[in-house]
């Protein structure tokens, strides 16, 4: 086939202008030919017989009249056995073999093959004969823990394929030949394990979507109780810098209730990713009991890398999302941080003089957003069985001010937020998600009325401590002084969770019940208190506790007794349950 | 290349246009004007016509000036005798030592492998109790010093930098006062430390161009050094002046700008600049250490704030001290677990007591009465700052860590302090329980 080419005509910043002749289309992948040098770029715009490309490089060194070839390929990821636990940058560039191959530095042009050769044990499921469609199983491969389905390639035409050959069971190269197909009109077509895909067109090869329902456990108190994500669903955390997004993200990462996590540090520091990298090969997973990076991937476009790749990576990582769910499989995507993505996006805007919106945002911001929170969902598929995509993005809003356009925009296609606050960030309070701006859609794995019951108290106490600050703590009756104390009570021993401590930083479901449970007979009870003094003296006896049995593993002999020093302590005290917490607990 | 144009088609700002056919982007021109002779760097390219930023300024440039291509980017010399000299912006000396030219190296290179980076695991001791038990800092670490103008910021840079154990100081400063860039040199000469520091200076007066290549040009270098095996770090002061050079650049060559005038580049070019700290693994480090003015105290100014999504941290200076709210230094993780058991916990709970100790004295300035509780509370944060937080105090992080529990044993009942039991009772002082 012959490929187009064309010629620079002009360079500015990350973006090259170029003369071409045939024809281009939008969002082509074209090489900028800098002597041995191959610089991968993308067609932006078009407009006559010039394309405006941005370049996934640095631009130093291009000169007006250097020759650049089109690949008549739409920018694409490759898709097959061996994805897991690589660690690619934006454009799908394994940074491992690269440092293996450049040494210290990413030197620029150089793109290696994305998926390992490796070959793999193939077992078929199809049989000569058999029709199948696009995204069907033709045999599977183990993946480490994990069955890996070897599908008919995503991109072929929407017909039936019959199966004209498929190899036997046995072992064999990543790249091989394992089956050909045939279409209605008997043209054939060879299939390997190995296929690529468009990383901004969605994989939609399922029977039908369904709602998110199923909670998705995170083993974060406050996130699972009284902030809760599901499976297939969306949410955003957004956070001025130093509120704890990326601890938060890590946190997440290591304890969330899936089958594989992605990572896309898109324009994040390099030394987060770093941790990941280096713990993770370390950290065992209890569910699997298998080192934690054989569930993950991570895609690294980090800050110093260059911007337009950063805005192609988290593309990149939801379209590999993708692909594992037509497996059956749970994913979660954690995006930090969706707003450099979204600066990327303005700073081609900017380039291509386009006419500016909110704080110079593109005025298609909000779409490219909604489509791409859009590529989450959970869906069954035509064999039946069911596999999600969750994606959690942080927002890094300019001045922690939740009222710019990336944190609008991202609010009105998510169902869950978690806003982190600088008050509760900067008085230690972890994570620091407040507790009464935030929400949720999706439902709580502990019961709705306690829940609502102990929100109640928080925002009763929070007006309480607003009243406090104009009349004075002796303004205050005794019983509003109680409520007072209470809400701190949830915020300290609940609502906090110290990410660093060995038991604490993993609260799983049934401990997490069992801790609410002894929480609200403090809450929901009335008892015997003669005075402030003595008020505070007992939260602070029963907080110390409390404090003591989150840190305590349960195989302790200690567990238990903390539970009940903590349970006589309010036993001592303990008057008669409120009213409502009474019909809560269906006690008199 | 050495082809010679003499038509400069337009001059806004620092900006000149030249029609030349084969220039590359980001090379460099010698501009030859009646006031004589000045690098300029290629910006952009269309077409025939080649922007270019003249380090010295346009001003007096004319439109029948020389402008001379050399073909290759900006480059530095890269030697040992480098150490203990003073150079401006664009690597030119500025101590009357001779022009360097062996071993030229090019600034601005690629980033760093994420593959190829190592968990920072060093800490750097800097004897202020504020930094080395609430905040500690890390070889390998960014951390800008966010100030109002007026702070003693720079003094705080120069006192770290002489008792920080590195082998190799490089010093980029911005705009500088001509009165700071005397002080460092004296206080680093002082203290003995000159030899085995590098200047890099733009001083107020210079012409903005030049502060823009600062960053660069000092970092370009460290990160050689530390590829040797060295130690090295850089400080940056000040930072703001160089998002302000940037945003001049950006204006003059009409590109639409995003925040307060601020290019919407702004966040990617100082993150390339402050992601070049590193810790190279079997070889030297890379730490930075910036200094952040904030217009008018607003940490939402842009600078600051795309300042505090790149680094890993910040310190507050304000009333000559170390804020501990809002300051952060996000690898403390890294170290404190291997200090002293008792560190993380006693920095937190410390930290929550004196969160309390403000609410206690907005209540106490607004007239109302004060608890028991609140006594305490008062006691303690005045114990707190005037024996932690006051720059003059130099003391090594095990004895800042007694101290702590001192303080905190001076106000409080151990269970009302929030620590874990087992802590307090192995650190407890004896003589208060």
């Amino acid at each position: 086939m012959v490929k187009n080419s064309g010629r620079v005509t002009g360079v500015n910043g990350n973006m090259v202008t170029v003369a071409f002749d045939g024809n281009v289309s939008q969002n082509e992948v074209g090489y900028i030919l800098l002597g041995n040098q191959r610089l991968k770029s993308e067609v932006i715009r078009i407009s006559g017989s010039i394309a405006s490309l941005q370049v996934f490089e640095m631009t130093g060194g291009i000169t007006v009249g250097d020759q650049v070839e089109f690949t008549g390929q739409m920018l694409s990821v490759e898709l097959g056995p061996g994805l897991l636990t690589q660690i690619y940058d934006g454009l799908q560039n394994p940074l491992p073999e690269l440092a293996s191959q450049c040494g210290f530095f990413l030197q620029r042009g150089v793109y290696l093959k994305p998926i390992p050769d490796n070959s793999w044990d193939f077992t078929p499921v199809a049989k000569v004969g058999d029709t199948l469609y696009p995204a069907d199983t033709l045999g599977t491969v183990p993946e480490g823990i994990f069955t890996h389905r070897i599908m008919v390639p995503f991109d072929f035409a929407a017909t039936g394929w019959k199966v004209e050959s498929i190899k036997g069971p046995g072992t064999y190269h990543v790249r091989d030949e394992i089956a050909v197909l045939s279409d209605p009109k008997g043209n054939k077509r060879s299939v390997s394990m190995v296929f690529s895909w468009p990383i901004k067109r969605p994989i939609t090869h399922y029977a039908e979507r369904l709602r998110p329902t199923e909670p998705l456990v995170t083993k974060v108190r406050i996130i699972d109780t009284f902030l809760p994500v599901a499976k297939g669903g969306t949410y955003c955390i957004p956070g001025p810098f130093g509120a704890g997004k990326t601890v938060l993200q890590h946190m997440t990462s290591r304890n969330a209730d899936v089958d594989i996590v992605i990572i896309a540090a898109c324009g994040e520091r390099a030394g987060e990713v770093v941790e990941t990298l280096k713990e993770f090969p370390e950290l065992i997973d209890p569910r699997t009991g298998k080192t934690l990076m054989e569930r993950t991937i991570i895609i690294c476009n980090t800050s110093s890398m260059p911007v337009a790749a950063r805005e192609a990576s988290v593309y990149t990582a939801v379209t590999i999302a993708e692909y594992y769910r037509q497996m059956g499989l749970h994913i979660l995507l954690l995006a930090d941080s969706t707003s450099r993505w979204a600066q990327a996006m303005r700073e081609m805007s900017g380039r291509l003089e386009e006419i500016p919106g909110e704080e110079a945002f593109p005025a298609y911001l909000e779409s490219v957003i909604a489509s791409f929170y859009e590529r989450a969902g959970i869906v069954r598929l035509r064999d039946g069985s069911k596999g999600s995509v969750t994606i959690g993005g942080t927002v890094s809003p300019a001045g922690g001010n939740f009222e710019e356009p990336v944190t609008q925009a991202t609010l009105k296609v998510v169902g869950a937020f978690h806003g982190l606050s600088r008050e509760r960030s900067d008085a230690r309070k972890y994570p620091a998600v407040h507790p009464l701006d935030s929400w949720s859609k999706y439902s709580s794995v502990i019961d709705v009325n306690k829940v609502s019951y102990a929100r109640d108290i928080l925002f009763a106490g929070h007006e309480v401590s607003q009243m406090m600050k104009v009349v004075g703590e002796e303004g205050t009756s005794l019983d509003d002084y109680v409520v007072y104390l209470k809400s701190e009570l949830i915020d300290s021993v609940y609502l906090q969770q110290n990410s660093f401590d060995p038991v604490d930083f993993a609260a799983p479901i049934d401990r997490q019940q069992l801790v609410f449970d002894v929480l609200f007979k403090v809450l929901g009870s009335e008892l015997r208190i003669e005075d402030k003094k003595a008020a505070r003296a007992f939260m602070n006896e029963a907080r110390q506790k409390f404090i003591d049995w989150n840190n305590t593993a349960r195989e302790d002999e200690r567990f238990a007794l903390y539970q009940q020093e903590i349970e006589s302590l309010v036993a001592e005290r303990f008057v008669a349950y409120e009213r409502r917490a009474a019909k809560i607990l269906q006690v008199k | 290349m050495q082809k010679v144009y003499t038509k400069i088609e337009s001059i806004a700002g620092n900006v000149i246009t030249v029609k030349a056919a084969g220039v590359r982007n980001s090379d460099l021109a010698v501009v030859t004007s009646s006031h004589g002779e000045s690098l300029a760097n290629v910006i952009k390219l269309a077409g025939e016509t080649v922007s270019l930023q003249v380090f010295s300024g346009a001003r007096g440039i004319s439109t029948g000036d020389h402008v001379r291509f050399l073909g290759y980017p900006m480059r530095i010399s890269y030697t040992e005798d480098l150490l203990g000299r003073v150079f401006t912006g664009s690597g030119k000396p500025r101590d009357n030592g001779p022009e360097l030219t062996d071993n030229l190296i090019e600034i601005g290179g690629p980033a760093v492998n994420p593959a190829k980076r190592i968990i920072p695991r060093n800490m750097i001791r800097t004897g202020l109790p504020m930094i080395d038990v609430f905040n500690t800092l890390v070889e390998s670490q960014k951390l800008p010093i966010f100030s109002v103008s007026g702070e003693p910021y720079n003094e705080v840079l120069a006192r770290i930098a002489m008792q920080a154990e590195v082998d190799l100081i490089i010093l980029g400063g911005m705009g500088l006062k001509y009165d700071d860039y005397l002080f460092f040199k004296e206080t680093l000469e002082k203290s003995g430390a000159m030899s085995r520091t590098i200047f890099f200076v733009h001083t107020a007066s210079d012409p903005t161009v030049e502060c823009l290549l600062v960053p660069d040009i000092s970092l370009a270098v460290a990160e050689r050094f530390a590829l040797d095996g060295k130690k090295v770090l850089v400080l940056l002061t000040d930072m703001t002046n160089f998002a302000d050079a940037m945003k001049e650049i950006a204006i003059t060559m009409e590109q639409v700008p995003s925040n307060r005038g601020y290019p919407g580049d702004l966040y990617s070019s100082l993150a390339a600049r402050y992601e070049k700290a590193v810790d190279f693994e079997g070889a030297g480090s890379v730490t930075i250490l910036a200094v952040t003015t904030m217009p008018g105290d607003d940490v939402t100014h842009p600078v600051p704030d795309n300042t505090g999504y790149i680094t890993e941290g910040q310190y507050y200076l304000k009333n000559s001290r170390i804020e501990p709210f809002g300051s952060l230094s996000r690898l403390k993780q890294q170290v404190n677990k291997d200090t002293r058991d008792d560190h993380r916990a006693l920095m937190d709970g410390m930290i929550k007591l004196y969160a309390s100790y403000k609410e206690s004295l907005e209540k106490k300035s607004m007239g109302f009465q004060m608890s028991e509780w609140d006594d305490k509370l008062l006691k303690y944060g005045e114990l707190f700052e005037s024996k932690l937080m006051e720059l003059s105090v130099n003391i090594p992080l095990e004895e800042a860590l007694d101290l702590g529990w001192e303080i905190l044993a001076d106000c409080f009942e151990p269970k009302e302090t929030g620590i874990r039991s087992e802590l307090v009772l192995k650190h407890w002082p004896d003589a208060a329980s």
